[in-house]
């Protein structure tokens, strides 16, 4: 497949003293206070930490779905503070891609129009969309699924759609928030490695949150958020 | 895929989505029938109105506005020459259906054989021309009053009297009017006024001699110069009129007898010369041509139409109008209230959905057009089938025979609800439902558009 045209970097994200601060009944609730770090292209990435911890918060501000009180956020070197609603809105569609925890899928849509929707986005053409979403459905062993609705399908093959519906731009970053949480722990495994495989086919960019210590295993890099602050940072060995 | 994704967004739903666009059927439903029914009224008011007056009057310079008081004084010098240049004129010729003078007169109607008299609004006509004019039908309306005026080119002394009037005048029986009251005792001693005019009756016999045994009036008018003159004129027919008022004082009649009573023996003249049109809509073309006439031969003439002539024309339409306007208010006030609810239900409730979509890549504005479109989706359904339902149950009581008296008219007619030619009518409703369902869409959708995405990935 090709890769969507993207800015050369070597870091898909760039984190720079990166605060989120909420207003709660008049109060000022810090959801991050502080972040900064590097997350480099083609690795799998978790951030790990308890509930409460800033995980989704972070999650939210490197998927382009919000914006830091301060600091600056580049994703795939493009400075988000930069971007109007609508172009950050039309980066998303082109670099990145989003695993929800409840798999968020269409329900009036099938497997294949769930995993074919982003490229409408795109405005790519009625053959490049069908050869994709196919192409894209067969990685993740639904090809046989494809005209079944979302109430039709598995929690496990839910999430395989969504995976599929994220992966199927050829996005710079894909964005996972607690996607096994829902699972059981077969499906969780299955998942985690079949997000691990077709990261490395697709040399793309995965940041998912976990509070799941087991998962922990399959990361390149780890990192650990407490009170929304970074308190950890680890870097598996090369394999 | 939007379009698919909306309609099947509407069918997630079926009950609220069929609860809405019923709301919006029965509003077209309701427009459409009260809209033709208003139309056949309309036409139909256009067309008594048309028959009895035609399309466009000549009159005197200010006899409409300051001549009813005294018409014989208004006439119209030379009106055959008039007559001649309307006629012939190649621009006119063509548009008109009838080009006919006509007097109007009042006065007192007797019948001094029984001592009983009233006064009388009345008219001269020509009768060949008044029957073709009585004919007029191009919306082909089912009218029972398409017959003859009565009048007989012929014989001039025959005219027509309201059925008011001739029972009011002692010929209920003789006429065979029905509802007859029993004969009163007859007083033997004639009032002084009664006895003149039954004596100046009798000297004008000579001339406009009616035969005794035929039922007959004598009609008492002043002249042009102020003196009084007699006519005695058989009732050839009797036309009931729709308003009493006018019933109780009616007389029509040949357009020489009208003359003979109004001028005596002195210059006959015309108070007006009306042109009735083949069609209502040359009406300007027709008005304007006249005008140019007038003005390019500096007559002393004025040009009226039918909604001057006959203002309770215009009152109808404007009542019918408004009456049309607060139903159709009412209709997009129920549409606004019943879209509006069913999408505020569906954002709320595809809230996450929302969500998912702008974090994929979908703008604000195609969250927008995503409940805009399944809106006028709703509205296009509901609307169409409305108006396929009017069309029917218009059809089904068009055949259902029922009866009903028409405003300003004397005899009841067939309750129509126009269909035909009517897709003017039918495009607006359409596009005023369409327009009521945008209306009821766009706060929803705004909203809708307008959601944090972080905020509605959040919503359960």
């Amino acid at each position: 497949m090709n890769r969507l045209p993207d800015t050369d970097t070597a870091l898909a994200v760039r984190l720079d003293a990166v605060e989120k601060t909420y207003a709660e009944d008049g109060f000022s609730v810090i959801a991050l206070a502080g972040i900064t770090a590097d997350i480099p292209r083609g690795r799998f990435v978790m951030i790990v930490g308890p509930s409460g911890s800033g995980k989704s918060t972070l999650l939210n501000l490197i998927g382009c779905i919000d914006r830091p009180t301060k600091g600056s956020i580049e994703v795939a070197g493009q400075r988000i503070a930069d971007l109007s609603d609508d172009a950050l809105t039309d980066f998303r569609a082109r670099a990145v891609g989003f695993v929800f925890q409840n798999f968020n899928l269409f329900p009036v849509l099938s497997a294949y129009e769930n995993v074919e929707y982003p490229l409408l986005l795109l405005g790519l053409t009625a053959r490049q969309r069908r050869d994709r979403t196919m192409a894209m459905l067969d990685q993740v062993g639904l090809a046989d699924q494809a005209r079944q609705r979302p109430n039709q399908l598995s929690g496990g093959q839910k999430q395989r759609v969504a995976i599929a519906r994220a992966l199927v731009k050829n996005p710079s970053l894909v964005l996972a928030d607690e996607p096994t949480a829902n699972l059981d722990s077969t499906n969780g495994a299955a998942i985690i490695a079949l997000m691990r495989t077709v990261q490395r086919q697709h040399n793309t960019s995965f940041v998912f949150s976990t509070h799941d210590p087991q998962l922990m295993s399959h990361a390149d890099e780890t990192f650990t958020l407490k009170d929304g602050k970074l308190v950890g940072h680890h870097r598996a060995d090369p394999a | 895929m939007l379009f698919k994704l909306a309609f099947r967004n509407i069918l997630r739903n079926r009950r609220r989505s069929i609860m809405s666009a019923g709301a919006i059927a029965v509003g077209a439903i309701a427009m459409v029938l009260f809209g033709g029914f208003i139309a056949s009224i309309i036409l139909g008011v256009q067309t008594d109105t048309v028959r009895r007056t035609g399309h466009l009057a000549i009159y005197r310079t200010g006899f409409f506005t300051f001549g009813s008081g005294n018409p014989a004084a208004w006439g119209m010098p030379g009106y055959r020459d008039i007559l001649d240049l309307v006629r012939r004129d190649p621009v006119l010729a063509p548009l008109t259906a009838v080009v006919t003078p006509t007097v109007a007169l009042f006065g007192i109607a007797g019948n001094f054989s029984i001592d009983a008299s009233r006064t009388f609004v009345g008219s001269g006509v020509v009768p060949h021309d008044r029957d073709i004019m009585r004919r007029w039908n191009p919306y082909n309306l089912s009218y029972n009053n398409a017959a003859g005026s009565g009048l007989d080119d012929a014989d001039p002394i025959k005219g027509v009297v309201g059925s008011g009037l001739a029972r009011i005048l002692g010929f209920c029986e003789t006429l065979n009017l029905g509802n007859c009251p029993p004969p009163q005792p007859r007083e033997t001693a004639q009032t002084p006024i009664a006895a003149d005019i039954a004596a100046l009756a009798a000297s004008e016999k000579s001339e406009t001699a009616a035969p005794d045994t035929l039922p007959h009036i004598d009609l008492l008018a002043a002249t042009a110069t102020g003196a009084p003159n007699v006519i005695s004129m058989v009732i050839g027919n009797v036309d009931r009129q729709g308003v009493k008022e006018l019933d109780d004082a009616f007389v029509l009649m040949h357009f020489d007898l009208a003359q003979q009573l109004l001028y005596g023996r002195g210059e006959k003249r015309a108070l007006a010369i009306l042109l009735q049109l083949h069609a209502t809509s040359d009406l300007p073309a027709a008005r304007a041509r006249l005008t140019d006439i007038i003005r390019a031969r500096n007559l002393d003439l004025e040009v009226r139409d039918f909604t001057e002539i006959v203002p309770l024309y215009s009152q109808i339409i404007a009542m019918f109008s408004a009456i049309f306007t607060f139903i159709a208010v009412i209709m997009a006030v129920i549409v606004l209230f019943t879209v509006g609810n069913t999408m505020s239900m569906s954002v709320m409730e595809r809230t996450a959905e929302i969500g998912t979509a702008r974090a994929i890549g979908l703008r604000r504005s195609g969250i927008r057009r995503q409940f805009l479109l399944e809106a006028w989706i709703l509205g296009a359904i509901g609307a169409t089938t409305g108006i396929a339902a009017g069309i029917a149950l218009a059809l089904i009581v068009n055949q259902a025979g029922l009866i009903w008296l028409p405003p300003g008219q004397s005899a009841p007619s067939p309750l129509a609800v126009i269909i035909g030619n009517m897709g003017q009518l039918h495009l607006a409703i359409w596009l005023g439902l369409m327009a009521a369902t945008t209306l009821a869409a766009i706060i929803p959708a705004n909203r809708a558009a307008r959601l944090p995405v972080v905020d509605a990935l959040r919503h359960v």
